[in-house]
């Protein structure tokens, strides 16, 4: 069987599925019924001064009948005594000597942080996460994304803590930035030992249209919140991606952002996150989850002859370029098989629609569309709306003996550069005559 | 073994007839209308005798715009919720659904269809626009689908229209044909009220036309007459004893179990002759009715029944039993049925043929006949000019124009007996010819 445990700059846990910061981390019991579940980590629901929370605080983004695709939060740190919290801190270690346990701390003068700092050091915490990232409520306090939006402050914080840190400390950042390089080069020159992505991301889930509120609706008013699960994973994964390949960002990256099963941890690992961090799917299905994560992980493990984590972290960060280093006479086309096409049409009316005019139809009452060669650039909308798995594929149509980029045509003079330039791309593609539209 | 036994209540003769098509709630009818394609040039449109903008109006329940969906159904078919009960949708719409092609269960289109109508009656929603008076009148013979249907579109349009009803109740063969496990009475009546409420029509009850007089008034009151008056009595035979108590045509059969189920004689062994959808229906009533013994007696083969199949599978899962190529040759029984007289026969050359030798006897004390209707011949020679074809269906033009052109008609006295939609859809042409004539 392959290996899962995880080491994430110093800290260890048996396998990488840790339990991000948030409502599932709230107390010492819910993090013992996760370990007891399966999960190997859990950074404790944030600690600092504690706070006072409202009511409701969530509110979720369906897409049709799937619940809860996206999920925002207004709700601040922990409003529990500090005290409480380490008690509990002590006894989940006892209980679970070789599960990691991380405290998430988020406070304000250089003081509190000292204290704060070797207060859950004491307690046997295996690691620190600061928590520069929250986005709604605390940073209006100077604190959480606050922080994460200005390097130098970030930087000088995380000096602070490492002045007195004993044991890991792992830099939360948050996403509502413009380039989340900046603030992990800054978590490096601050001295942290490992990052960690993404926080939630500054949002309106919804409005409420009858009564004029957008969700959560505190007694007839709202405020932004944070964005996470599902949807969320894109930006993360591209954020992942950006620190994993900056040179300068040399230390671990802690995965999060709507990871729900193996699958989406795999991508997180193969961007090259050392471990992933989950909160929503818990919040939605519970910490029984685990239970397919980690025999997902290892199946995938043993059928790609991975032995460890580090055989897979990172994997495909060599494939991701940027676009002027794409090959631009690679070419597919699609094309439907007729044996599973259902008959829907609705790659007609994306590509007639949405694309490129590039799929017709029979006029003899067949209902199975037909690929129109010349027309198709190879977009891929028909087969992501089609829904029949592996109906529509894309099939490629260059010799693949040329390979030339956008960088390479700039370097060959090639690069089309005026208005009407005879060198763009889509000048001999065909479109149809504007009143062609309203032909019936 | 029979499966139900003979209903006391009218609560025991609602769980014998329970609804094949139930009503959905607001979850079911959420997560059900999800799954919509929302096909290109949809095939479930192309099904719908009345073109029912089907993806329109699940996607309208979908995003919570009910209303618009039962506008959406009213607007191409006045009897939405009946139809969403009584079509056979799965020979229709659903068996037109592009997931049939997967092996996925298509769309509950019916079920919906009814959520959305159902609602906006309970609610009683003004859907419709009625233009102003036009200040020409038309009498509707017959509040069946095609009178009602008629009426609908009229008023509409401006017209004042009467309705002449021979029985007690609105929706014609809706109420009296169609098999109480396909639709409750109630809800139809349900239906009726709210579409005369809303479209101010005035239906005349007991009101039977029956002499040349009778029509002479209508033609010097009305400016145009609709004939919805649909088919007569059952076809008689010419067998002996078909005189016999206890012999009984299948649609006043029907009309007996739907009006007063309890009081509606069923014999100990019923014997139904017939192979359409009506002696599925008969056969089936029978047997939830309490019949210890259904035998359906056909003169051709299982395959060339005129029924759905999934009528026959309704009719053998109460218990119904086939017997194919089989012909009456006489009721036996001194005033009462006491056995039928049957003869096996064989196809030759299309038509069917008695094999001599073949009788035999099947011992039952009731003998439903499902053998078709009669056309109102007598009724219909009383118009001047109107002429009928050789099967005694009224000569229409497109627009359902008669032959004298003061008279329209459409469904079953038209087409000879189709589903109800048909004859929905039918009067909708027929009173937008009405109007083009009247507006001449």
């Amino acid at each position: 069987m392959p290996d899962l445990s995880s080491n994430l700059a110093g800290i260890k846990s048996p396998n990488p599925f840790w339990l991000a910061s948030a409502p599932p981390t709230n107390s010492g019991y819910q993090i013992m019924k996760a370990f007891d579940a399966g999960w190997g980590g859990a950074v404790w629901k944030t600690l600092g001064v504690p706070v006072v929370n409202v009511s409701s605080r969530y509110g979720g983004v369906n897409y049709r009948d799937k619940r809860l695709i996206g999920l925002n939060n207004i709700e601040l740190i922990t409003d529990r005594p500090l005290a409480d919290n380490l008690r509990e801190i002590e006894e989940v270690k006892k209980y679970f000597p070789d599960h990691a346990v991380i405290a998430s701390l988020m406070v304000e003068s250089k003081e509190q942080w000292h204290q704060i700092v070797k207060d859950v050091q004491n307690a046997g915490a295996d690691g620190i996460e600061l928590n520069f990232g929250c986005p709604h409520g605390m940073c209006e306090r100077g604190m959480g994304s606050a922080v994460g939006q200005e390097p130098k402050v970030l930087e000088t914080i995380v000096k602070w803590v490492m002045e007195v840190a004993t044991i890991p400390v792992i830099v939360k950042l948050t996403p509502n930035i413009s380039d989340i390089t900046e603030p992990a080069m800054a978590a490096v020159r601050g001295g942290g030992d490992a990052i960690s992505l993404i926080n939630t991301i500054q949002s309106i889930v919804g409005v409420d249209i009858d009564n004029f509120v957008p969700y959560p609706i505190v007694d007839g008013k709202s405020t932004n919140g944070g964005y996470c699960g599902p949807a969320v994973k894109p930006i993360a994964l591209n954020m992942l991606k950006n620190c994993a390949q900056h040179e300068g960002v040399n230390i671990p990256i802690s995965g999060i952002g709507g990871v729900e099963n193996w699958r989406d941890a795999v991508e997180y690992f193969l961007l090259g996150a050392t471990n992933v961090q989950v909160c929503t799917a818990v919040m939605h299905f519970g910490f029984g989850i685990i239970r397919e994560m980690i025999p997902g992980l290892e199946r995938y493990m043993v059928e790609k002859g991975f032995n460890t984590m580090d055989d897979m972290i990172g994997k495909a960060l060599g494939n991701v370029k940027t676009w002027e280093n794409l090959n631009l006479h690679y070419k597919v086309t699609a094309s439907i098989d007729s044996s599973k096409c259902i008959e829907c049409q609705l790659c007609y009316t994306a590509c007639e629609d949405g694309a490129h005019q590039a799929i017709g139809l029979h006029k003899d009452g067949s209902r199975i569309p037909y690929i129109i060669e010349e027309n198709c650039v190879g977009c891929n909308l028909c087969s992501l709306v089609c829904p029949v798995e592996n109906c529509i594929t894309m099939v490629r149509k260059d010799d693949g003996q040329k390979h030339e980029t956008w960088k390479d045509f700039g370097e060959a003079d090639k690069q089309p550069n005026t208005f009407n330039d005879e060198r763009a791309g889509g000048i001999h593609h065909w479109v149809p005559e504007p009143s062609d539209a309203l032909k019936k | 073994m029979p499966e139900y036994t003979r209903p006391q209540t009218l609560e025991e003769a609602a769980e014998n007839f329970t609804q094949l098509k139930p009503l959905m709630d607001a979850t079911m009818a959420y997560y059900e209308s999800s799954r919509c394609l929302y096909c290109y040039d949809a095939p479930c449109i192309q099904a719908c005798p009345t073109g029912i903008d089907i993806p329109l109006f699940i996607r309208q329940i979908n995003t919570g715009n009910v209303d618009g969906a039962a506008k959406t159904i009213y607007d191409s078919n006045y009897f939405g919720n009946a139809c969403g009960k009584v079509c056979p949708t799965s020979e229709l719409c659903e068996g037109a659904c592009v997931y049939n092609h997967q092996d996925v269960k298509p769309i509950e289109i019916g079920r919906l269809q009814s959520f959305a109508t159902r609602k906006a009656m309970a609610e009683d929603k003004p859907l419709f626009k009625l233009a102003p008076s036009n200040g020409k009148k038309v009498i509707v013979i017959g509040a069946g689908p095609a009178g009602i249907s008629c009426a609908c579109e009229l008023r509409s349009l401006g017209y004042e229209v009467d309705i002449y009803e021979a029985h007690q109740h609105p929706s014609g063969l809706a109420l009296y044909g169609c098999a109480p496990y396909k639709v409750t009475n109630e809800e139809l009546f349900e239906e009726m009220d709210y579409l005369e409420r809303h479209f101010g029509y005035k239906v005349h009850y007991n009101h039977r036309v029956e002499t040349k007089e009778h029509f002479q008034y209508l033609e010097e009151n009305y400016d145009a007459i609709f004939l919805g008056i649909g088919l007569g009595n059952t076809n008689t035979l010419g067998i002996n004893g078909e005189g016999f108590e206890n012999c009984i045509g299948a649609t006043e059969y029907i009309e007996k179990v739907k009006l007063d189920p309890l009081n509606t004689h069923v014999g100990e062994k019923v014997v139904v002759i017939g192979g359409g959808n009506t002696a599925m229906d008969a056969a089936s009533e029978s047997a939830r009715l309490g019949a210890k013994e259904v035998t359906l007696a056909y003169r051709r083969s299982k395959a060339e029944m005129g029924a759905y199949p999934f009528e026959y599978d309704l009719a053998k899962g109460a218990g119904v039993k086939g017997v194919f190529n089989v012909s009456p040759v006489a009721l036996l029984g001194e005033d009462k049925v006491s056995g039928i007289q049957l003869i096996r026969t064989e196809i030759v050359d299309g038509r069917v043929k008695n094999i001599d030798g073949s009788d035999f006897i099947i011992e039952c004390d009731q003998v439903i006949l499902a053998t078709g209707n009669e056309k109102m011949k007598q009724f219909l020679s009383q118009i001047d000019g109107l002429d009928l074809d050789a099967k005694g269906r009224i000569i229409t033009n497109e627009g359902f124009q008669t032959t004298n052109p003061k008279y329209f008609a459409s469904g079953d006295a038209v087409n000879g007996g189709a589903e109800v939609v048909n004859a929905c859809g039918e009067a909708k042409v027929a009173a937008q010819a009405i109007h083009k004539f009247l507006s001449a």
